[in-house]
């Protein structure tokens, strides 16, 4: 089967530092990845290339059997990859649900009436129904970490890149956002999942892959992953 | 609808006065008056909906007039084609400046709308054909029927461009433009990630607001029967277009157009009771008072004042 997505050879410079060294990757449809790596391993980076944020220098980024590496980052929006990010960027002068309604109009091209049952059903999934009407200034860290995920459904995504969405969360807050993510993944959606909490990606990821400097160091199933000697030192620094 | 309807009766209403035997000064004054409603409204499309400070209103509007005063001089045209001429011209310059948005951003972008503004005045000042620094004498073309004084036919164009300016300041905050506008004033990554063509909607945004404040600037020659770069330039037009705004309320099309009906008349009261310099200060001590006490100008304490006395 053809992967959803295929990254070969990316590589990204800034100046004189590299952050990305010939990166190549393939996921399947409906898989949930996980990305790690310690910090400026260059996973940011990388999901930055992916979304259209930065531009890779070489290789190719593949989505749905499209070249995408040369698009703007909202016409890859338009073909399916949707993100959150890391520290989170409401639309802090809309209400939770009018920035939901951003994508809606751009990406799903739904009239406002249209948009809003939609985005008031993802609010509900993803547990923030009852904030739908209160001002993105006004949300806890927890809210906005899922209003990030929420406004990226709402751009009705086959892959959806998911950054750092834990950082700094509580043990419970930790697993509602698991269980919004699994619920995701089982709804169809192909999710990367970049996180520094291993407890949590080592459970949700079917596959993770190991970034350090740049290049991918190993690659495997979580519980190879953690056995792996270049892993524990790169963390580890041992 | 009711919106069109008062439109339509605003626009009654200013013909009539015009054709009453109203005190000139009047129409001398309303005419400036009138003449910063656009310029606020339009300065309010990038500014305060797609949150770029433009700071070179007076550069829009002076070419605006400049090329008002070309196509007068050359091809002897009417007013409407002036005024769509420089629209026309005003807002390929908008083009360009939205352009900078690519890599210029906050004070940055502003600054860069400042050099913009010297750039062009010094070309203004360079160029014989249109009177280079000393300026150049215009004569006015008799004036159009019903109308008896050229003032008051431009009184009544001037209304015509605010009408027609806060309609399309209010199509575009009201359509899915002013959401993505809004977006990119919020954060312009998250915005180009939730599908908002960022690039294209800043170049929409900066060529619609400079078209509208070039408009603004064509009736100007024949209004002073004069032009003369160092005062079309003016920096006053810069900061009032900016200040007007952000008294009235950014958030919404009345906004700038309450700032602007507020603070031209005080000006106007200003220089016909006290100076003509008092009138700059004036701007700057309440502009300064807003930013402190009501950073969402009068609308904001509208909005307050509406939800206390609930």
């Amino acid at each position: 089967m053809a992967a959803l997505l295929q990254v070969s050879n990316v590589s990204k410079h800034f100046g004189g530092f590299t952050a990305l060294a010939g990166v190549s990757l393939a996921i399947a449809e409906g898989e949930r990845f996980g990305l790690i790596g310690p910090n400026g391993s260059g996973k940011t980076t990388l999901i930055n290339c992916v979304s259209g944020s930065l531009r890779n220098e070489t290789g190719s980024i593949v989505f749905n059997g499209e070249e995408v590496s040369r698009l703007p980052a909202y016409v890859r929006t338009r073909r399916g990859i949707a993100r959150s990010f890391q520290i989170p960027r409401p639309f802090r002068t809309m209400s939770v649900l009018e920035n939901l309604l951003v994508p809606s109009a751009y990406v799903a091209h739904l009239k406002d009436t249209d948009g809003e049952a939609e985005a008031l059903d993802i609010l509900r999934k993803i547990g923030l129904a009852e904030k739908a009407h209160a001002p993105s200034s006004a949300l806890s860290q927890v809210e906005l970490r899922k209003l990030e995920l929420a406004r990226a459904m709402a751009a009705r995504p086959k892959l959806l890149i998911s950054d750092e969405a834990m950082a700094g969360l509580s043990g419970a807050e930790v697993e509602e956002m698991l269980k919004i993510l699994f619920a995701l993944n089982q709804a169809g959606i192909t999710i990367i999942m970049i996180e520094h909490i291993m407890q949590a990606v080592m459970r949700f990821s079917q596959r993770v892959v190991c970034l350090d400097a740049g290049r991918i160091i190993c690659e495997g199933t979580p519980a190879s992953i953690v056995q792996n000697p270049e892993v524990r030192k790169a963390y580890l620094g041992a | 609808m009711k919106y069109w309807i008062t439109v339509a009766v605003v626009l009654i209403v200013a013909v009539v006065v015009a054709l009453v035997p109203v005190n000139e000064y009047f129409f001398y004054a309303a005419f400036v008056v009138l003449q910063f409603v656009v310029l606020a409204t339009a300065w309010n499309i990038l500014g305060g909906y797609a949150g770029y400070v433009n700071f070179g209103t007076g550069a829009f509007f002076a070419i605006g007039a400049y090329s008002a005063v070309v196509l007068f001089k050359w091809l002897g045209a009417p007013l409407g084609v002036q005024i769509l001429a420089a629209a026309g011209v005003s807002g390929l310059l908008g083009f360009g400046v939205g352009l900078l948005t690519l890599r210029l951003r906050g004070i940055f972008f502003a600054i860069a709308t400042v050099a913009v503004t010297f750039m062009l005045e010094t070309v203004m000042v360079n160029w014989r054909y249109v009177g280079g620094a000393t300026g150049l004498q215009l004569l006015r073309p008799p004036v159009t029927e019903p109308f008896d004084s050229y003032t008051r036919m431009l009184f009544v164009v001037m209304a015509l461009l605010a009408l027609v300016a806060i309609s399309v300041a209010r199509y575009v905050q009201d359509s899915w433009i002013g959401r993505g506008l809004r977006a990119i004033r919020d954060s312009e990554e998250a915005a180009e990630c939730s599908g908002v063509p960022t690039l294209k909607l800043k170049l929409f945004a900066c060529t619609v607001s400079g078209a509208l404040m070039g408009a603004a600037g064509a009736p100007m020659p024949m209004y002073l029967s004069f032009i003369e770069p160092a005062s079309s330039f003016s920096l006053n037009y810069s900061v009032s277009a900016l200040a007007m705004p952000m008294i009235g309320g950014t958030a919404h099309w009345i906004g700038p157009v309450i700032g602007a009906l507020l603070l031209a008349s005080i000006q106007q009261i200003v220089t016909v009771t006290i100076s003509n310099e008092i009138n700059v200060l004036v701007v700057g001590v309440l502009l300064v008072l807003f930013v402190v006490a009501a950073p969402d100008g009068v609308l904001g304490l509208f909005k307050r004042w509406l939800r206390s006395s609930r």
